[in-house]
């Protein structure tokens, strides 16, 4: 259920891409994506997986509208990626923590609180979200690069998004926290909101609802976990991948 | 939506940076004592001394500005920032004031160090002085946000320190009176910003009042306004 604006017409993807093309780089820069077709579905938590170069960071940075050099159709939650009236809606985690180092985790929380105009008790539940509120006091430069990439999180969840996409947010992190982090992404789910995560460790593709497996830019494949086990007659994922690529090759 | 939340931001950091303060506050008063030192004894103090008060603010706001920005385009903090409701201008904004305010620190312990410490006395308006001081540190803001936008890397950043001031420190009259110049270096001369600041400087130091300078105040305040938008257009929303 989206809790800035009313819910698009029921069954409306978050994300929904028609002969995408993304090109990195500027003009004469590398074309990383073309002709990619995808959905990602609402309320769900959406796996983006591939290696690393496959292009998913392209894809995030045109869905949360700051990549240029864009063409086709990308519609983020019933609007066309980069409307003005999606900033409010989505949140994003870039994949190298973006966060001020020289100051502290309050204080870069309290910054973007502003900027939302969302107020002191939002700083303190996200903290408690992710875990940090017994950090808080501590300047950023001085925390791993765990409890850094849980700040970058902790801002993309202040402003209660419609969307949240997710560079990589759960890379570096302990299996325990990991753990966390992934039933915090479900309850949100739950809550109504779509998330779309990405990953180059294949062993998180059974914590989502969906996969997309993107590789050299193209959509190797889309389904429920389960589903692409069954499919390839694999036990992980990470031999599903391979299964896939090899049918692709052939 | 306002530019405010990234002031305070921006002023934060600063502020936790003691170092950096201590450079900022403290390093152009040991160069103009070393000045007043060299030439005790003489008015060379008085009669250049203005002009040097508002030659540090704009070569060092310009070089802290052009990196502090160049780091948050580096770092992705900007791209997060860029696909969130912010609006361009009010980043560029917020960094402004923030550094004009830091600036305006500077000019100001600078002038009281000048006058109190080295017996700086200016013929004209000293309150003109401080007030050209500060639009100084608010044009090296406003241009290093304009620079920071050509930079790719934090060493051509750097460059462009010589590049665009470098010129304007040699043409601004302070080498040579500006009606003495080539006819075509007198052109260029005018059309760059730094030259007003030092030329109601030189004004004040020999005698005027702040009404007398008010043409060359003018002037800097529309550069200053000029380099901010300059700078919120080249700051992009969807990047290569
Ligand atoms: N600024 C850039 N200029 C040129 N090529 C780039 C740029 N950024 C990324 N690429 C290329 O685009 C491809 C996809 O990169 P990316 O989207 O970051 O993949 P992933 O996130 O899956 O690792 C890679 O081959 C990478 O080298
Ligand atoms: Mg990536």
């Amino acid at each position: 259920m989206g809790r800035h604006a009313p819910v698009a017409a029921p069954g409306t993807p978050a994300v929904r891409a028609r002969g995408l093309r993304i090109v990195r780089g500027g003009r004469r820069g590398v074309v990383v994506v073309d002709g990619l077709d995808l959905d990602v579905p609402a309320a769900r938590v959406v796996g983006l997986l591939g290696p690393s170069g496959g292009g998913k960071t392209s894809l995030l940075r045109a869905v949360v509208g700051v990549q240029s050099d864009v063409t086709g159709t990308l519609d983020v939650l019933g609007l066309p990626a980069g409307d003005p009236r999606l900033r409010r809606r989505i949140g994003y985690v870039t994949q190298a923590p973006s966060v001020y180092a020289d100051l502290t985790v309050r204080e870069n929380l309290r910054y973007v609180a502003e900027v939302l105009r969302v107020g002191e008790d939002r700083v303190t539940a996200v903290l408690r979200d992710v875990d940090l509120r017994h950090l808080s006091g501590r300047t950023v430069a001085a925390l791993s690069g765990g409890e850094r990439a849980r700040t970058s999180l902790a801002i993309a969840l202040l402003g209660e998004p419609d969307l949240l996409v997710l560079d990589e947010p759960t890379v570096g992190l302990d299996p325990v926290l990991r753990r966390d982090l992934w039933a915090l992404f479900h309850d949100l789910a739950a809550g109504g909101a779509s998330l779309l995560v990405s990953s180059h460790v294949m062993d998180e593709a059974e914590r989502c609802d969906r996969l997309l497996l993107l590789r050299q830019g193209r959509l190797l494949a889309e389904g429920a976990p389960g589903d692409l086990l069954e499919r390839t007659r694999t036990t992980t994922a990470e031999a599903a991948f391979l299964a896939l690529v090899e049918d692709g090759a052939s | 939506m306002s530019p405010l939340p990234t002031t305070g931001r921006v002023l934060r950091k600063v502020g936790h940076d003691h170092r950096t303060l201590a450079i900022l506050l403290v390093l152009p008063c040991v160069v103009l004592g070393l000045v007043g030192w060299m030439f005790s004894g003489t008015d060379v103090v008085d009669r250049f001394g203005p002009v040097l008060l508002g030659l540090f603010p704009v070569i060092v706001m310009f070089l802290v500005t052009s990196v502090a920005t160049l780091r948050e385009r580096q770092s992705g903090t900007l791209e997060r920032l860029m696909a969130g409701p912010v609006r361009r201008g009010d980043v560029v904004v917020g960094y402004a004031i923030a550094f004009a305010l830091v600036g305006a620190g500077q000019a100001l312990v600078l002038t009281a160090f000048t006058v109190l410490v080295l017996g700086m006395d200016v013929a004209g308006d000293l309150g003109g002085v401080v007030l050209v001081a500060v639009l100084d540190a608010v044009l090296g803001t406003a241009l290093g946000l304009a620079a920071s936008a050509v930079a790719r890397t934090e060493f051509q950043a750097v460059q462009m320190m010589p590049l665009v001031l470098f010129p304007q420190l040699v043409l601004a009259g302070l080498f040579l009176p500006r009606d003495q110049m080539p006819a075509v270096l007198e052109a260029v001369s005018r059309a760059m910003p730094l030259t007003y600041g030092t030329q109601a400087l030189q004004e004040l130091a020999a005698g005027a009042s702040l009404g007398d300078v008010r043409g060359a105040a003018g002037a800097v305040l529309a550069f200053i306004a000029g380099a901010l938008v300059l700078g919120t257009l080249s700051l992009r929303r969807r990047t290569p």
